[in-house]
């Protein structure tokens, strides 16, 4: 796989188990509209990870349609960011990952609007519209649940201190990444990393919830090395296909 | 606004505009896919009728149903060589949703996209408020209008 495909294949699989997990809510969901939001923003999630393998298959060039990429790979060929294959937990804490993730990507998708790849390009400018109004939901999520009742407020916080170890991975990159950036293709995360601070810290401090201190940082999705969890998840995504190769609906 | 309308050349036709006139939004069957701006782009390469669309959002179910439609209409209206593709670029906005299909939007009980304040699509009154971000599609949220208390989709902006 050249630089890109690698970049397009690792935005896919965020996409992807991010979506999957919160595709775990459908009628599980706190009430009616939550859970159809839950689904609304798992399906957003979904076609972006459609579009990111589709171009990652193409680039690669062997023949992979999307459809390989996501049921045939084993978790140490996903590179995923951590956070996004974490179990949903409570609804706190799917909510603190949605929010810290989507308070990085609404600015992300925006800057990568001028990639100069123009499949990536064109990719981000439907995706950006999205994350705006998933930043929105969350972000009154956080507020209305952290300065809510007692147990709210706890659950949130809680949510908030189990999502900020996988934080930092957010704003690093692999080396093709880099290389990508400098070519314009890709977008340098680091720059973005103040700006989401402000977001967070005046949410935080609204939602009357505490920032965790900056301590130990959890990594190596991006090489493949995975929490425990990414297994569970793809045996729930891929078992159809494993199960019964080639089947189709 | 206008920069909505899908270009057709002139060589392609009239039964195939026609066949795809008659292909509707399955979700929203009141609309056209040129009332929603769908429809980008009918051309003629050699004999082969090439007809492009755009997705709404990139996690639209109904893109595949469309797909087919489209397929199956040019297939019924006896047009031998086609083919379907999709285009990413420039991204879909509600702004390419015509006049007319805004107006049936309206007669069918959701609210046209909007911007500012959504207007009750049952009594009219700007006296509105949001329930969800996201209604019974991804396309719409869920309002509630707080003179006749009429809950109503609206197509949101985007
Ligand atoms: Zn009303």
């Amino acid at each position: 796989m050249n630089d890109t495909s690698k970049f397009a294949l690792a935005l896919g699989d965020d996409a992807l188990t991010m979506g999957q997990r919160l595709s775990e809510w459908i009628s599980h969901g706190p009430f009616l509209e939550e859970d159809i939001a839950l689904a609304n923003v798992a399906l957003d999630f979904m076609g972006r990870a459609r579009m990111f393998l589709s171009y990652a298959g193409e680039l690669e060039g062997e023949g992979r349609s999307e459809d390989d990429l996501a049921f045939l790979r084993d978790t140490r060929e996903f590179t995923n960011l951590l956070m996004f294959e974490l179990p949903i937990g409570d609804f706190g804490q799917t909510i603190a990952r949605q929010y810290l993730v989507d308070a990085f990507e609404a600015p992300y998708f925006e800057a990568l609007c001028n990639s100069k790849d123009e499949t990536i390009a064109a990719i981000a400018a439907k995706v950006v519209k999205e994350c705006r109004y998933h930043l929105r939901r969350s972000r009154d999520w956080v507020i209305r649940l952290g300065d809510g009742t007692e147990e709210s407020h706890q659950r949130m916080q809680d949510g908030i201190y189990e999502m900020w170890p996988y934080v930092a991975e957010l704003f690093e990159m692999p080396e093709y990444e880099t290389r990508l950036a400098e070519q314009g293709i890709a977008v340098d995360r680091d720059v973005l990393r103040a700006g989401w601070e402000k977001e967070v810290m005046a949410t935080l401090a609204e939602a009357t919830l505490s920032a965790p201190q900056d301590g130990h940082a959890i990594r190596g999705g991006r090489e493949g090395v995975h929490t425990e969890h990414l297994g569970f998840l793809l045996s729930d995504l891929q078992f159809m296909q494993r199960a019964y190769p080639g089947l189709e609906w | 606004m206008n920069a909505a309308a899908a270009l057709i050349q002139p060589q392609v036709p009239e039964q195939v505009l026609t066949a795809l006139q008659g292909v509707v939004d399955p979700e929203i069957p009141v609309l056209t896919i040129e009332d929603l701006g769908i429809l980008r782009d009918v051309r003629m390469a050699g004999d082969e009728v090439v007809v492009t669309i755009t997705p709404t959002y990139v996690g639209c179910p109904a893109m595949v149903e469309i797909r087919e439609n489209i397929e199956k209409a040019l297939g019924e209206a006896g047009v031998e060589a086609f083919r379907v593709e999709t285009s990413l670029s420039p991204a879909w906005t509600t702004d390419w949703m015509s006049e007319a299909g805004r107006r049936k939007l309206l007669e069918y009980g959701i609210a046209p996209p909007s911007p500012r304040s959504v207007a009750c699509p049952q009594c009219g009154s700007e006296d509105t408020r949001l329930i969800s971000e996201f209604g019974s599609t991804a396309c719409k949220s869920l309002h509630q209008c707080n003179a006749c208390l009429e809950p109503f989709d609206h197509f949101k902006c985007h």
